[in-house]
C-alpha cells in the first residue's frame, strides 16, 4: 500500500492528523474556550442557581434556599409585569424606527453620489458612541433650564419627568443608537445585491418605488430579518440611556422600568440578587421566546434567493 | 431530454409561434402568417466611453438596420457589452450619442427606450415564481390583467416552459432560466432586444440547441437584435453581420462569410475562425510571397521585405516542399487532427488534417505549402494589404 504524503486536510475528524497537531487545535482554541467559560457560561448557569435563594433582611445573615419558588413568583408580582409591559414599549419603539430609519438611510446611502462616502460615515457614526454619550448629549439638548433648546427660546416641558415622554424620548435615543449599527448591517446587506437584478428592474421599466418594494426589499428580506433579531436583543438589553436619563430617583422611572433596569434596581438599590435573577431568567426566556417566534413568522416572508 | 430543448428544429419554433401568436400582437406581419414585433434601427454615433483613464470605447460608430442580427463579437475587455449597455441606458456615455429609430436616446432611462435584455446571468428575480418574473415588464407598462396573462401563457408557451409558470428560478435548470429570461423579453415587444452572452453559462450541446432557436425566434419576430459574444462559432451562426471589437475599437463590420474570407486586418484574421488565421512573417519579392526563402504565393503587391501572411489551417498542406518548422503539439479531434508547429516565422502555425492522413510526430520537422488562399496584411499595421 502506498504511503500517504498528502498534507492537505480532509473533511471531519481527518482534519488534525496527528495527536500534534490536535493539541495545537486545542491551545489555540483554549483562550476563547476560557473567556466563555469564564464570563458567558459560568455566569448564565451561577443565574440559575442564584435564583434558588431568598435574600436575608440583613446582609450579614445567610440567604435562604426556597428553590423554584422565588422564580415562579414572579408572574404573580404587579411589579413584573409592569416592566414587562415597559419592555415591549421600549422594544416596540427602539425596533422598528431603527430598522425603519436605518433601511431608509442604507437605501439612500447605496445611491452613485459624490460625497455619499461621507454620508455614509455619518450615518454610522451613531453606533460607535457610547450609551452614555448618546444619552448625555439628548439630556443636555432637552434639559429645560440648561439644554439646548432653552437658548434658541424653545421652552418646552422636562420630558424626562413626564409620565408620557419618558419612555417614548429613552426610546427615541437608544433608537438613534441602534439606527447606526442597522444602517451597517443593511448596507452590507444592499452592497451584496446582484447589480444585475437590479440593472434588469431597471431594463423592465420599474420605478424607484417599484424597485424597492417588489425587488431590492424581498431580495434583503434575509438581512432586515436579522436586523430585526438583533434589534429585537438590543432592545432587550438597552440600558445606560435609561440608567442616565431618566434613574431610580426620578419619579418617572415606574415607566421606564424594563426588565433590565429591574433587574439592575434588585441588585443596586434593593440588594436582592435572589429576584435580580429571577427576573434575568424571565428575561433570557422571554428573549429565546421572542426570537423563535420571529424564526417562525418572519422567515417564511424571507427569501433566500436561489 | 426534450424539455431541456427549446424546439426540434425551427419549422416546429416556426409552426409554434405561427400557430401562438395573433398577429394582431405583434403589430406587424408581412404578409407569410408570421406575426413580427415592432423593430427599430439602431445606431451609435461617435461614442466614447472612459472610465477614469481607461478609455473603454473610441469613437464607436455603428449602425443595426431594422430587423437586423447583429452580433457584437470581441475578446474579453473590448468594450462590447460596455457599448451593449450604454444602448440599455445602463452606463452613460463619456460623449457622442445614440439612437433607436428616429429617437436619440442618449439620456434616456432604461426604461424609457423600449427595449428588453437578456443578461448572462439570465438576471431572474429568485423571490418570483416563473409567471412573476415574465409578467414583471407587462405590470410596469401599467397592462391590463387579461392582457398580461394572454401574453405570459404565449410568451411560455413560445419558449416552451407553460408547465413550468409557478416555479421559482431556483428550481430550474440553466437552460430553463435562459429560456424564462427569453420569455420576459419577448413579452414586452420591445424594438430592440439586447443579448449580454447569454449562453456562456449552458453547456456545449445545450448552447448549440439554444443558438439555434434564438436565431429562428429572431427571424420570426424580426426584432432588431443586438448580441453580445466572445465565442466566434455563436457569431458566425447566429449573426445577420457580425461587428469585431478590440481594444475599445470596432475592427470590421460585415457578413459572416465576408469577414472570415476577407478579414481587414490581422487581429480579425487570427480571431475568427476555430483554429483562427495563421499569421506567419514573410515577404513579397517580384510578385512572389515568401516565408523563410521559400515561396508559398504569388501577388500583385510591389515588393515588401516585412509582411504578415495569413493562411487558414485548412489551407496548409504537410509535404516535401515548403517553409521548414518544427511539430510542437498533435490534437486528435476525432474528425480530424490538428497539426500545431513553431518556426522562426510563427510561434504558432497550426494544420488542420483529416484523421486520415498520416500524421506527423511532435518534434518532427515538416515543410508546409499553402494550398489555398492567402492574406497579406501589413507587418506593423495589421492592416490588410489590398493588391
Amino acid at each position: 500500500m502506498a504511503k500517504r504524503t498528502t498534507s492537505l486536510p480532509t473533511a471531519g475528524v481527518g482534519v488534525f492528523r496527528t495527536k500534534r497537531d490536535r493539541r495545537i487545535g486545542l491551545a489555540l482554541t483554549l483562550p476563547s474556550l476560557a473567556l466563555f467559560l469564564l464570563f458567558t457560561y459560568y455566569p448564565f448557569f451561577k443565574n440559575f442557581q442564584l435564583a434558588l435563594y431568598r435574600a436575608a433582611p440583613f446582609p450579614t445573615l445567610p440567604n435562604k434556599f426556597v428553590g423554584p419558588s422565588q422564580f415562579f413568583s414572579i408572574f404573580s408580582d404587579a411589579q413584573f409585569w409592569d416592566s414587562v409591559r415597559s419592555t415591549v414599549i421600549f422594544v416596540g419603539l427602539v425596533v422598528p424606527i431603527g430598522v425603519f430609519l436605518g433601511l431608509l438611510m442604507a437605501v439612500a446611502a447605496h445611491q452613485r453620489l459624490k460625497g455619499i462616502r461621507v454620508y455614509r460615515t455619518i450615518f454610522s457614526s451613531t453606533v460607535v458612541s457610547s450609551a452614555a454619550v448618546a444619552a448625555v448629549v439628548f439630556s443636555t439638548l432637552l434639559s429645560p433650564v440648561s439644554g439646548y433648546l432653552p437658548s434658541i427660546g424653545i421652552h418646552a416641558p422636562d420630558i424626562t419627568s413626564s409620565s408620557t415622554w419618558a419612555m417614548p424620548m429613552v426610546a427615541i435615543v437608544s433608537a438613534w443608537q441602534f439606527v447606526g449599527l442597522a444602517f451597517i448591517i443593511l448596507t452590507a446587506g444592499l452592497q451584496s445585491l446582484p447589480d444585475d437584478l437590479l440593472e434588469a428592474s431597471r431594463v423592465d421599466g420599474a420605478s424607484s418605488w417599484t424597485r424597492f418594494w417588489r425587488i431590492i426589499l424581498p431580495l434583503l428580506s434575509p438581512t432586515v430579518f436579522f436586523t430585526l433579531i438583533v434589534g429585537v436583543i438590543y432592545g432587550l438589553q438597552s440600558f445606560g440611556q435609561i440608567d442616565i436619563m431618566i434613574g431610580t430617583q426620578n419619579s418617572t422611572f415606574t415607566h421606564t422600568n424594563v426588565l433590565i433596569y429591574a433587574i439592575y434596581r434588585f441588585i443596586h438599590v434593593s440588594a436582592d440578587p435572589g429576584m435580580a435573577a429571577s427576573y434575568s431568567i424571565a428575561l433570557f426566556f422571554i428573549t429565546l421566546v421572542v426570537t423563535l417566534i420571529q424564526f417562525r413568522i418572519l422567515e417564511k416572508r424571507v427569501h433566500y434567493g436561489q | 431530454m426534450s424539455d431541456l430543448l427549446l424546439f426540434r428544429n425551427n419549422a416546429d419554433f416556426t409552426k409554434t409561434l405561427n400557430f401562438k401568436m395573433p398577429a394582431s400582437r405583434y403589430g406587424i406581419t408581412d404578409g407569410s402568417g408570421l406575426e413580427r414585433c415592432f423593430m427599430s434601427k439602431v445606431e451609435f454615433r461617435n461614442v466614447n466611453k472612459s472610465f477614469g483613464d481607461n478609455q473603454v470605447l473610441t469613437n464607436f460608430e455603428l449602425s443595426v438596420d431594422d430587423g437586423e442580427f447583429l452580433v457584437l463579437l470581441g475578446p474579453s475587455g473590448c468594450g462590447k457589452t460596455t457599448a451593449l449597455r450604454i444602448l440599455a441606458g445602463l452606463e452613460n456615455v463619456s460623449s457622442g450619442s445614440v439612437h433607436i429609430g428616429d429617437r436619440e436616446v442618449t439620456s434616456e432611462e432604461p426604461k424609457d427606450r423600449d427595449i428588453a435584455m437578456v443578461f448572462q446571468s439570465y438576471a431572474l428575480y429568485p423571490h418570483m415564481t416563473v409567471r412573476k418574473n415574465v409578467e414583471f415588464p407587462l405590470r410596469n407598462a401599467g397592462v391590463s390583467k387579461d392582457e398580461i396573462k394572454s401574453r405570459v401563457d404565449q410568451a411560455l408557451q413560445t419558449v416552451g416552459l407553460s408547465d413550468l409558470g409557478d416555479r421559482k428560478p431556483g428550481q430550474l435548470s440553466g437552460g430553463q432560466r435562459q429560456r424564462v429570461a427569453l420569455a420576459r423579453a419577448i413579452v414586452r415587444r420591445p424594438k430592440v432586444f439586447l443579448m449580454d452572452e447569454p449562453l456562456s453559462n449552458l453547456d456545449a450541446t445545450l448552447r448549440q440547441q439554444t443558438r439555434a432557436d434564438i436565431a429562428a425566434l429572431q427571424r420570426t419576430l424580426g426584432t432588431t437584435t443586438l448580441y453580445v459574444t466572445h465565442d466566434q462559432v455563436e457569431a458566425m451562426t447566429m449573426g445577420t453581420r457580425i461587428a469585431v471589437m478590440y481594444q475599445g475599437k470596432l475592427q470590421q463590420v460585415g457578413a459572416p462569410t465576408d469577414l472570415y474570407h476577407r478579414p481587414a486586418n490581422a487581429f480579425v484574421a487570427s480571431f475568427l475562425g476555430n483554429p483562427g488565421m495563421n499569421l506567419i512573417r514573410g515577404s513579397v519579392q517580384g510578385g512572389a510571397v515568401r516565408v523563410a526563402g521559400s515561396v508559398v504565393s504569388t501577388t500583385n503587391l510591389a515588393d515588401r521585405s516585412d509582411v504578415t501572411i495569413g493562411v487558414r489551417a485548412e489551407d496548409l498542406r504537410i509535404g516535401d516542399a515548403g517553409f521548414a518548422c518544427e511539430v510542437v503539439i498533435v490534437e486528435d479531434l476525432g474528425s480530424e487532427v490538428h497539426v500545431v508547429c513553431q518556426s522562426a516565422e510563427s510561434d504558432r502555425i497550426v494544420i488542420r488534417q483529416l484523421s486520415a492522413t498520416t500524421r506527423p510526430t511532435v518534434g518532427q520537422t515538416v515543410h508546409l505549402a499553402i494550398d489555398g488562399a492567402t492574406h497579406l496584411f501589413d507587418a506593423m499595421t495589421g492592416e490588410r494589404c489590398e493588391g
